[in-house]
Parts: structure tokens; C-alpha cells; sequence
């Protein structure tokens, strides 16, 4: 079995005066995609944003391929290697496709352009609209803008917050092809609500509840178990 | 359906609204006058433009409501003061490249001090209070107090008479329309000001960086940028704009007082208020109209010169609440 290449241990994280995380412990395997799951509410956004520093932890461990980063600043941390697509997608509506990427250029050599080729032939609508604003793109253009972004750099560990929020299924789709394709160069961290995609991607999952995960194990268990779906993700025999 | 056709048209419906009320003064003001108030207005639009720019965009990146850029506006007139008074065979000598050679001078030593004050300012008091706007105004208002009693201390609590370059006090006499050299010269350094600042924000990766800050700080973090070392160089950027502002006004209005910050200050927020947070090309429009109408309504009814531009940023926002160029959050 290999190595995590991040471990989460009993982190706790408030937000306002709101114990979000209430010791959330998990790991993310190299070589593989791991799944939070669970229902709305459940501190999964938030576990990926404290990963990333943009909430801070109060309590607990962030250990990223062997260093604590839980202290670190988001900007610090990003430089580690470890990229972000949030819920939102983060876009920078008022700026270009093209100038997007280059703010998540962090270094403009070789490397970097064919990364960037890389990820425009994965998306090649953005190669389309290289020139419009990004605010002008679709839901799932978007989507795509902002993952492209968050794999132009040497990153080594992506983590995507509910990718597949507010797509047409078709879209997913998309997304899932191009996330199965990241994952040959990137460890992924996904958050996701619709069980569909979870599963089409991930090969480890954790369930949360209430801030804390209650379950967890390799995804194909799930998938096979009919009453851990029911009783965890509220999905029924007969579809999700 | 109708409500969101004017939405949709409202900043082109306010832009044309704008051009209406530019040529509306024609129909009480001699043409001859209506220029030379027109040149006056845009060369009060380009100095309320410089400092009013520097607020907008530490506002719309960092969020921060900086009431010291008043304080920061006086010492830019101060230092320049200081610097005119060294160089005073320079201001003084009939010669236009002299003159230019020491208010070039001036300005870039406002702009360096200023930048440097600016740095202080955000690092050792502005940092404490990032998201809360009320410690905000609190505490730059507590700033802009030690600032000004600073200017007393190292210049003296008295009104000072700026010494104005002796070319550009001189005026041109175009077919009997009477120019001020020095008024076009403070339109040209606008103009130049909006187009720098435009380039570095466009075409630059700094740019781009700062423009996407302002819609979405996290993400830029996330991203790997450090967003404080940005906000310290827009800060520092801010203050050298409104050093500029200050040191470019004070000779406009040919004095330097301790206090000279707060009236402007004012007028900088209207501007920035009408323009859109955030947004360089609606404080360049923003700071046009209030030059503009100033001028006019001083000429016509002089009793409703600020009133005026207070009515029209209560109009705009009831038709744009957001201001003509609004960017992000």
C-alpha cells in the first residue's frame, strides 16, 4: 500500500464562533483519488479550506509529504505543491481565460507551458475562449477554467471541491474523464455530493458527519454496499 | 422585463446622462467660459482623479477603508514644499525646463516619502485590522490625527504659500480664451497616471495579480501569491498617488495647510463613490464629473458647488448602487 501523501489528524476548526470540524482524521494516498462524502452541512468544504489555509485550524495535524503546513500561510502552502479548485470555482470573472492562467502561473518556463498545453488540450474550449472573459463561460467552462488553473503548476496534490455542482450531467461526465486523467500526475482530494461522480473517480472514501468523519474504506466497498449507502448517503437501491 | 433592460443599460444610461449634464451648462455660460471652466474642471477631475484612484484600489484589493489618506495627501504637499524650498532658484528661473526639472523632483520625492509612510502605516497599524471596517476608520482616523500633528511638528502649525513654477503660472491666449499652463499640465499628468496605471494593471502579471485580488482575495492566495506583500505594495502605491494628489493640488491652490487633507478627502470618497470601488477607469470618470460639475455649478449658483456633486452621487447610486464601474465581491 503506498505512503499518504497528506494525513489530516484530529483537526478542529471553527468558523465564527461554529465548531465546524470536530477532529476530522483522514489520509490521502499517492497514486490515488480520495473522496469526502457526506450531506450538505457536513464540514467537507471546510476540511479542504483548512487543508488549504484559508480557515484556520484550532487543534490537530496537517502533515503534507512529511512537513506540518496546518501553521502555514495559503500562499505558502499553494508553493508546496498542493492546488485548489473551491465549490465556487474561484474564478476572476473580469479577467481573460488567458489571464487566469497566468495568475496561476507561478513560474513561466517550460515546464509550465507544457503543462499549460497539456491542460488546454484536456479543456479545449478555454484554447477557444482564450480571449474572452472568463465571467462570459459557462457553468462547465468554468469548471474547467478552474481546474485547468489549479494543474498548470508542478502540483502534486489537488484538492476539488464539488466539481460537479450545478453541471449538466454531460458535463460531469467531462469533469469525471478529466479528472481520471489528473490523477496519473496528481493525488486528488475530491469533495463531492453526487455519489455518481464519487464513485466514478475515487478509490478511497471518507464519510463525514457533523464534522467528523464516521466511516470510511475503499470506494468499491461502497459502491457494493446497499445499506452503508442508505444509512450514510440517504441513496436507495433503485438510484441515488 | 423592462427592469432588467435598464439594468442591463444602466452604466451606459448614466454615462450618457453624464455627457448631458457636461453640455447642459451651455445653456447659461458664455462659450469662452465654458472653456476655460471646462479646462479647470478637468484639471480639478485629474487631481481628485489621483487621489481618489489610490483609495478606490486599497479599498477594492484590501478591503480597507483608509480615512489617513487625507494625512498622506498633506504630507505629499509638504514634502514637495520642502523640496520647492530647496530648489527654490529652479522654481523661480524663467525657464520651463528648470521649472520642470525641480517639480519633477518634487514629485518623485512626495511620492518615494509618501510610499514609505504609506509602508509604515499598513504594516505596523492597517495589518492589525484587516476585515473589520470599523477599526478601520477608527484607527486611520487615529492615524490621520498623529500625521497631521506630525506635519505641525516638522513644518509648523501655519498656512504656507506654495510657490507655484514661474512658467507654469503663465497663461495661453487662444483666440481670447484664457488657458493656464499650469491647469493643462495637472490634465496631461492625469491622463499620463491613467495610462501607467492602466498598463501595469493590463499588461502586467503584477497587474493581472492585483486585478483578480480585488474579485477574489482567497483564491489569489490559494493560488500561492502572497496577498500582505501585495497589499503593502498597493498601500505604498496608494499613498505615492495621493502624495502625488496633494503635492499637484496644493500648488493648484497655491497653499499647504496641516488640514489640507480632509476637505479632499471627502471629494476623493464621492469620486470613488460614483466610479466603483475598485475600478481606476470609474475613478477617472467618477473624479471628471465632480471636477466638472464643481466648476460649473461654482459659476452659476456658487452657493450649490459641493451640494451638486453630493446630488448626483445620490443619483447615481439609486440607478447603480454599486457605482458606474463597480469591479468584483
Amino acid at each position: 500500500m503506498s505512503e499518504p501523501i497528506l494525513k489530516v489528524e484530529d483537526v478542529h476548526a471553527f468558523i465564527g464562533k461554529h465548531h465546524i470540524l470536530q477532529g476530522v482524521t483522514f489520509d490521502a494516498k499517492a497514486d490515488a483519488v480520495t473522496v469526502l462524502i457526506g450531506r450538505n452541512g457536513a464540514g467537507k468544504s471546510t476540511v479542504i479550506r483548512t487543508v488549504m489555509g484559508l480557515i484556520p485550524s484550532s487543534k490537530g495535524k496537517i502533515v503534507y509529504k512529511g512537513s506540518e503546513i496546518h501553521k502555514k500561510k495559503p500562499y505558502e502552502i499553494a508553493r508546496m505543491g498542493i492546488g485548489f479548485v473551491p465549490e465556487n470555482m474561484g474564478i476572476f470573472a473580469g479577467l481573460t481565460v488567458e489571464e487566469n492562467m497566468r495568475v496561476a502561473m507561478l513560474v513561466e518556463d517550460e515546464a509550465t507551458t507544457q503543462r499549460l498545453e497539456r491542460a488546454l488540450d484536456m479543456f479545449a474550449d478555454l484554447r477557444k475562449f482564450w480571449k474572452g472573459k472568463a465571467g462570459n463561460l459557462s457553468g462547465g467552462q468554468k469548471q474547467m477554467l478552474a481546474i485547468a488553473r489549479a494543474i498548470v503548476n508542478d502540483t502534486a496534490l489537488l484538492l476539488i471541491d464539488e466539481p460537479s455542482k450545478g453541471l449538466a450531467p454531460i458535463i460531469v461526465d467531462a469533469v469525471i474523464e478529466a479528472i481520471n486523467q489528473i490523477k496519473d500526475h496528481s493525488v486528488v482530494v475530491l469533495v463531492e455530493q453526487n455519489f455518481y461522480m464519487a464513485s466514478s473517480v475515487g478509490d478511497y472514501f471518507y464519510i463525514m458527519d457533523d464534522g467528523m468523519v464516521v466511516l470510511s474504506g475503499v470506494m468499491e466497498a461502497l459502491v457494493r454496499d446497499e445499506e452503508l449507502k442508505s444509512k450514510y448517503l440517504g441513496i436507495s437501491k433503485s438510484g441515488d | 422585463m423592462e427592469e432588467t433592460i435598464f439594468k442591463r443599460w444602466s452604466r451606459e444610461l448614466t454615462i450618457a446622462g453624464a455627457i448631458v449634464l457636461f453640455l447642459l451648462p451651455l445653456i447659461g455660460i458664455p462659450g469662452k467660459t465654458y472653456i476655460t471652466l471646462t479646462i479647470a474642471g478637468l484639471a480639478m477631475g485629474m487631481l481628485l482623479f489621483l487621489v481618489a484612484s489610490g483609495v478606490s484600489i486599497i479599498f477594492g484589493l484590501m478591503d480597507v477603508l483608509n480615512f489617513a489618506h487625507g494625512a498622506l495627501f498633506a504630507w505629499g504637499a509638504y514634502v514637495g514644499f520642502t523640496v520647492f524650498g530647496y530648489l527654490m532658484k529652479w522654481v523661480e528661473a524663467d525657464s520651463v525646463l528648470q521649472n520642470f526639472a525641480a517639480f519633477s523632483l518634487a514629485i518623485v520625492a512626495a511620492m518615494v516619502v509618501v510610499a514609505l509612510v504609506g509602508i509604515v502605516l499598513e504594516r505596523v497599524i492597517v495589518r492589525r485590522v484587516y476585515g473589520s471596517h470599523l477599526f478601520q476608520i477608527l484607527i486611520t482616523f487615529g492615524a490621520t490625527i498623529v500625521l497631521v500633528e506630525l506635519i505641525r511638528v516638522f513644518w509648523g502649525p501655519n498656512d504656507e504659500v506654495m510657490t507655484v513654477p514661474l512658467t507654469f503660472s503663465r497663461n495661453w491666449d487662444i483666440m481670447d480664451v484664457i488657458i493656464n499652463r499650469y491647469r493643462v499640465i495637472c490634465i496631461v499628468v492625469g491622463l499620463v497616471v491613467y495610462g501607467v496605471i492602466q498598463l501595469i494593471l493590463k499588461k502586467t502579471k503584477l497587474g493581472m495579480i492585483v486585478r483578480a485580488g480585488v474579485e477574489d482575495r482567497d483564491m489569489v492566495q490559494a493560488m500561492g501569491h502572497n496577498i500582505f506583500l501585495l497589499f503593502t505594495g498597493v498601500f505604498a502605491a496608494g499613498a505615492a498617488l495621493a502624495a502625488l494628489g496633494g503635492l499637484a493640488m496644493s500648488i493648484f491652490s497655491l497653499q499647504v495647510y496641516p488640514d489640507m487633507g480632509g476637505s479632499f478627502l471627502l471629494f476623493a470618497f464621492i469620486v470613488v463613490i460614483i466610479g466603483g470601488l475598485g475600478s481606476i477607469t470609474g475613478s477617472l470618470v467618477g473624479a471628471l464629473i465632480v471636477g466638472l460639475t464643481y466648476n460649473y455649478v461654482a459659476y452659476l449658483v456658487p452657493w450649490a458647488a459641493a451640494g451638486a456633486n453630493i446630488m448626483i452621487m445620490i443619483i447615481i447610486l439609486l440607478i447603480r448602487p454599486t457605482g458606474l464601474f463597480s469591479v468584483g465581491k
